[in-house]
C-alpha cells in the first residue's frame, strides 16, 4: 500500500480536530433531534387536529427527501430567504430537523406501545395530562424506544459525513482532503470507514449497556 | 336508612352502533360491598369504567355523594359536561383496581403507592413514602417495598395496586375483575385483602366472576345481562329459589366451567 501512515501521523492534530467536530455536530444534533422529535410526537398525540396534520406533513416531507438535498437547500438556499448560517450551525440545524422527523415516529410508536391501562391508572389517581406524560408515558416509553433510538443515533452519526458538502470541517472532509493531497483516495476512505465503524461500535455498546440497565423495569407479566 | 354512596340513573353507553349499557338504574350503599355479576359481554366492566369516569356515558347521570360525576343536567334538562376540576374532585373519592393491575413498571412498589400522594396531593416525599409504607404493611408487603412490579407475583402486584388506590383514602373502591388474570392459587390473597376492606366498612363495587365470593361478600348483588340490570338484591334473593331462569342458565355454564377443571 502506498499510503504512508507517517504522513497521516504528521496530520494527526488535524484529524483529531475533525473527529472532535464530528462528535460535536453529532451530539448536538442528536440531542436537539430527540427533544424536537419528542415535542412533535406529543403534539401529534395530544394536539388539535390541525397541529397533527401539519406535524405529519413535516414528518413526511423530511423523511421523504434526502438529507443531502435538505442541507444544500438550507445552506445555499437559506440566504435567499434571509437565513444565513455558517457551515457548522447549518449542519447542526439541518441534521436536527432531519433527525427529529424520524425520532418523532419512534416516540409516537413508543407512546402507542405503553399499555392504555397504565395511563388509565394514572387518571384514576388524579394525575393530569402533563403529569401523565412526564411521570408515566415518558419513562415507560424510554425503555421501549431505546433500541430504535440507538439505531437512529447511529444513522445520524453516519449522516454527519454529508455535512462535508457544505464545508463543515468534520472527519469526511478532512480525511478525504488529506487523501487528495497525497493521491491516496482508497486508503483515506478506508481509514475514514474505520473511524466511523469505531464510533458506531462505541455507540452500540453504550446502547446495550443502557438496555441492560433498564431490563429490570421490563413489563411485568401477569 | 343507609346513605347512597353512588346513585346511577338512566345510564346508557354506546360503542358505535352497539348499545353496551341500557338505561341502568342502581344505588350503591355507603359502607357496603355491591357485586356486579353477569355473563361476559353483559356490560359489567363498562358499567364500572363509567363509575370511574374512564368511559363517558352517552346518557344518564351518576351522582357520587350527591355530586354529579362528569355530567349534570341544567335547568331545562339538558346534559352538560362539567369542567375538569370538578370531575377530578369527584373522581378523587373513588379508587380503581384493574384486572391487569396496571402498576407502573418503572417505579417500585413504594413508588407506585406514593406517586399520587407526591404529584397530585403535593405531600412531601418522606411523608408520602411513610403513608405508602402504612398501606403496604396493611396488605403484608412492606418487605417488598423496593421491588419493581416485574419482580412481584401477580397476586402481590394486585395487592400493591389496591394499596396504590387506598393511599389516596378514597371513599369508594371499584374492582374490575381484580382476580380474573391471576392463577387460581393467587386469587385467595387478593380476595382476602378485599374481604378485610369490606369488613372495615369500605364502600365497594366489585365486578367479578367469583360467584361464591360475590355471594359471601356482597350485601347487594346486581346481575347484568345484555346491558340491563336483570335482577338486584341480596345473595339470597338473587341465587335463592325460585330462581330467575336466566340466572339458572348463567349458573349452569359457571358450574360447567368449574366441573371442566376437575376432569
Amino acid at each position: 500500500m502506498r499510503f504512508d501512515f507517517a504522513l497521516v501521523a504528521s496530520r494527526l492534530p488535524e484529524i483529531f480536530h475533525a473527529l472532535g467536530v464530528t462528535l460535536m455536530v453529532w451530539i448536538a444534533s442528536l440531542i436537539a433531534a430527540a427533544i424536537l422529535g419528542f415535542l412533535v410526537a406529543v403534539g401529534r398525540r395530544f394536539g388539535a387536529r390541525w397541529l397533527n396534520y401539519s406535524l405529519s406533513a413535516y414528518v413526511e416531507l423530511f423523511r421523504g427527501t434526502p438529507f443531502l438535498i435538505q442541507l444544500f437547500l438550507l445552506y445555499f438556499g437559506g440566504p435567499y430567504v434571509g437565513l444565513s448560517l455558517d457551515a457548522i450551525p447549518a449542519g447542526i440545524v439541518g441534521l436536527s430537523i432531519y433527525g427529529a422527523a424520524y425520532f418523532s415516529e419512534i416516540f409516537r410508536a413508543g407512546f402507542e406501545a405503553v399499555p392504555r391501562g397504565h395511563v388509565e391508572a394514572g387518571e384514576c389517581v388524579g394525575l393530569n395530562r402533563s403529569q401523565i406524560v412526564r411521570r408515566i408515558l415518558l419513562p415507560e416509553m424510554t425503555m421501549l424506544v431505546l433500541p430504535a433510538s440507538v439505531n437512529m443515533s447511529i444513522i445520524l452519526l453516519k449522516e454527519t459525513a454529508v455535512m462535508s458538502v457544505i464545508t463543515v470541517p468534520e472527519l469526511t472532509l478532512t480525511i478525504s482532503a488529506i487523501g487528495t493531497e497525497f493521491y491516496a483516495f482508497v486508503e483515506s476512505l478506508f481509514l475514514l470507514a474505520l473511524f466511523y465503524w469505531g464510533l458506531v461500535e462505541i455507540c452500540g455498546w453504550l446502547g446495550r449497556f443502557g438496555e441492560s440497565r433498564l431490563s429490570r423495569f421490563r413489563f411485568a407479566q401477569s | 336508612m343507609t346513605e347512597h354512596a353512588i346513585v346511577v340513573r338512566h345510564l346508557s353507553k354506546r360503542f358505535g352502533q352497539m348499545e353496551v349499557l341500557h338505561d341502568i338504574d342502581l344505588e350503591i350503599e355507603q359502607g357496603e360491598a355491591t357485586c356486579v355479576i353477569g355473563p361476559s359481554g353483559s356490560g359489567k366492566s363498562t358499567f364500572l369504567r363509567c363509575l370511574a369516569f374512564l368511559e363517558e356515558a352517552n346518557a344518564g347521570t351518576i351522582e357520587v355523594y350527591g355530586k354529579p360525576l362528569g355530567f349534570s343536567e341544567d335547568s331545562v334538562g339538558r346534559r352538560v359536561r362539567l369542567d375538569s376540576a370538578s370531575i377530578r374532585a369527584v373522581r378523587s373519592r373513588i379508587g380503581m383496581v384493574f384486572q391487569q393491575f396496571n402498576l407502573w413498571p418503572h417505579m417500585t412498589a413504594l413508588g407506585n403507592v406514593s406517586e399520587a400522594l407526591k404529584t397530585v396531593r403535593g405531600v412531601p416525599r418522606a411523608e408520602a413514602e411513610e403513608r405508602a409504607m402504612i398501606q403496604l404493611r396493611k396488605i403484608g408487603l412492606e418487605n417488598r417495598a423496593g421491588h419493581y412490579p416485574a419482580q412481584l407475583s401477580g397476586g402481590q402486584q394486585q395487592r400493591v395496586a389496591i394499596a396504590r388506590a387506598l393511599a389516596l383514602e378514597p371513599k369508594i373502591m371499584l374492582f374490575d375483575e381484580a382476580t380474573a388474570s391471576l392463577d387460581p392459587e393467587l386469587t385467595g390473597e387478593v380476595l382476602n385483602v378485599m374481604r378485610t376492606l369490606a369488613a372495615d366498612g369500605m364502600t365497594m363495587v366489585i365486578v367479578t366472576h367469583e360467584i361464591g365470593f360475590a355471594a359471601s361478600i356482597g350485601r347487594k348483588i346486581a346481575f347484568l345481562d345484555k346491558g340491563r340490570v336483570l335482577l338486584e338484591g341480596s345473595a339470597q334473593e338473587v341465587f335463592g329459589k325460585p330462581r330467575n331462569p336466566r340466572i339458572d342458565q348463567f349458573l349452569d355454564t359457571y358450574l360447567d366451567r368449574g366441573a371442566a377443571m376437575l376432569i
